[in-house]
């Protein structure tokens, strides 16, 4: 395993695309959970990233916008190393959480994702009740009482904003709720195992106005508890919702920074052109 | 002198008139298709029905001249060597099914996937000769078992197909979700796949006991026949396709009428199975949609 970097420090050799966080507070450097480092991703022989380098920090949320195919997908679904249920599918570089490196061979996949919850584009409900959908992933690693399984159970469909809407209906299927709903039950049982990150791949792009605005308050709320990761082709929802902003193109990071700069003051001359709408 | 009549005819009334020559033809062969399906089942219904009754359903089979002879041993028979068959061939093939498409690109995946095509294509005789000499000839006789297990070896790229199938017919989002929560494959595919996939697979395994509840050929040389009773699955045992082979090519008038009696319960028995195998994917899928699901 390589050594550690010491905590909030950026390395010397990354460079422009996250100049602006050359001058960001103690405060923030301290809460660095995630610190992508060189990351290089393929599908076969396509090299879909390419030397990213990026942190991402706790109780903040770090949204990646780029156009179609500019990789932010594939960023995210590193970070769990989902990828690895598809051959030909290979990282290089490294991705420390918490100083450790998750891309490591022999890491435990299981107890990895255990720790990280992930949320897609088209809700997912398992083909079981309510109460089991969320229920799913306590179940895999916790032995609870009946009693403390219903409260954890109570207590993640509140936090995501379903309890009352669903607390009547737990033995019913995950599909019998409306594709609005069916994201925040998603979202609930990603965060009933109370994990350290979240990743939210394009969480919202397959529901109504409503919905998503349900959904984008949520994050508001999670982000005081974890690390959130959001992957969104829509600006407004990124300038809204997230704390710092990556703006990718073509497989690299072109631009790291805190969202309002980002969007006021780019300095990457590609960056300004994806946000004012001339391309992507 | 035909100018005329091109001009006429422009290029849209050209594609109209092909476009209903085809419609017409496809809506022929269909009708073609769907006549002779009716004349078979009702040539065997008309038959049939002459012979049927209750006798005919549960006794034994009687000697030429005999009035009342029945094929009751022979459905006892064919109930027993279908559901052994069962036995063998569902729960092997499904787990290859479950191999194949949850570890699809793994070569050895592959290469077995081909290989239960290869199978499906072997033909059943052939079969029924491996069964013999594999289980017939060295234990010094014709029982059941053999039957069952030539059966089984027919029935299993049907099991192998109609479980990839359904498994990989689940949205890859589905298998993805449940194992971004730390799921291992053993959980992932019992309490998710399996589940969502689960009205295709009984479907597919329905439909698998319909295609080999008619087979003849694989029965000749291994359940062999018998006239009596027979309940032992290692002894010869009467079987119902046998029974309507051996009427059917008899010089009896009785007998010919006795087969059409058999071939009329052969076809309804694989109707209540396909009959049975469509509702099951309907009633399954709608209750894990309306969430009364297990």
């Amino acid at each position: 395993m390589a050594p550690a970097p010491e905590p909030g420090v950026i390395p010397a050799q990354l460079a422009s695309p996250l100049a602006g966080l050359a001058n960001r507070s103690s405060e923030a450097a301290a809460r660095e959970k995630v610190l992508i480092r060189d990351l290089s991703f393929y599908y076969g022989s396509f090299q879909a990233l390419h030397g990213i380098t990026a942190p991402l920090y706790d109780k903040c949320v770090t949204a990646f916008i780029g156009p179609s195919g500019c990789g932010k997908s594939t960023l995210l679904r590193v970070l769990n190393r989902i990828y690895e249920l598809y051959p030909g599918q290979r990282a290089s570089g490294e991705v420390l959480i918490d100083g450790e490196n998750i891309l490591r061979p022999g890491l435990d996949l299981n107890r990895l994702r255990a720790r990280i919850g992930m949320v897609f584009q088209k809700p997912t409900p398992f083909p079981m009740s309510i109460f089991d959908n969320v229920a799913f992933g306590i179940r895999l690693y916790e032995r609870l009482p009946r009693s403390e399984l219903s409260d954890r159970v109570e207590w993640a469909l509140r936090r995501a904003a379903l309890w009352e809407e669903v607390k009547d209906k737990l033995k019913q299927s995950g599909h019998s709720l409306s594709g609005g709903q069916q994201q925040r039950l998603c979202i609930a049982r990603a965060i009933a195992v109370e994990p350290e990150i979240l990743l939210l791949d394009e969480p919202a792009s397959a529901l109504d106005p409503i919905s998503t605005q349900r959904i984008e308050e949520l994050i508001a709320e999670l982000k005081s508890d974890y690390c959130v990761v959001i992957v969104t082709h829509n600006m407004q929802q990124a300038a809204r919702s997230s704390d710092y902003t990556a703006f990718m193109y073509l497989g690299r990071l072109v631009e790291f920074d805190e969202t309002e700069r980002l969007f006021t003051r780019p300095r990457d001359k590609r960056t300004e052109d994806y946000i004012t709408g001339r391309f992507g | 002198m035909k100018p005329a009549v091109i001009r006429t005819l422009s290029v849209p009334a050209r594609r109209r008139l092909s476009s209903a020559l085809w419609a017409a033809a496809a809506m022929l062969c269909t009708f073609g298709v769907a006549l002779i399906l009716l004349l078979v089942i009702g040539y065997i219904l008309r038959e049939g029905f002459a012979a049927l009754s209750w006798s005919f359903l549960t006794h034994l089979p009687r000697p030429v001249g005999v009035p009342g002879g029945g094929v009751g041993n022979g459905l006892v028979g064919s109930g027993m060597t279908v559901a052994l068959a069962a036995l063998m061939a569902f729960p092997a093939g499904m787990l290859v099914g479950i191999y194949v498409a949850v570890y699809a690109y793994l070569s050895l995946a592959r290469l077995l996937s081909f290989l239960a095509d290869v199978l499906a294509g072997v033909p059943s005789i052939a079969i029924g000769i491996y069964a013999y000499t594999l289980l017939v000839a060295p234990f010094g006789g014709f029982s059941a078992l053999s039957a069952s297990f030539a059966l089984a070896v027919l029935m299993m790229p049907l099991v192998i197909r109609a479980t990839e199938g359904a498994v990989r017919a689940v949205p890859r989002e589905l298998r993805e979700a449940a194992t971004a929560l730390g799921a291992t494959d053993y959980r992932v595919t019992c309490k998710v796949l399996l589940v969502a996939a689960r009205p295709g697979i009984v479907t597919g395994l329905l439909l698998a006991l319909a295609r080999v509840t008619g087979e003849t050929a694989p029965l000749l040389f291994t359940a062999f026949g018998n006239q009596f009773w027979e309940f032992d699955p290692t002894k010869p045992m009467a079987e119902l396709p046998l029974q309507i082979f051996t009427y059917a090519i008899s010089p009896y008038r009785d007998w010919h009428r006795q087969a059409w009696g058999g071939a009329l319960i052969l076809v309804t028995a694989v109707f209540v199975l396909s009959v049975a195998a469509r509702l099951s994917f309907l009633l399954l899928r709608g209750r894990a949609a309306d969430g009364t699901g297990p």
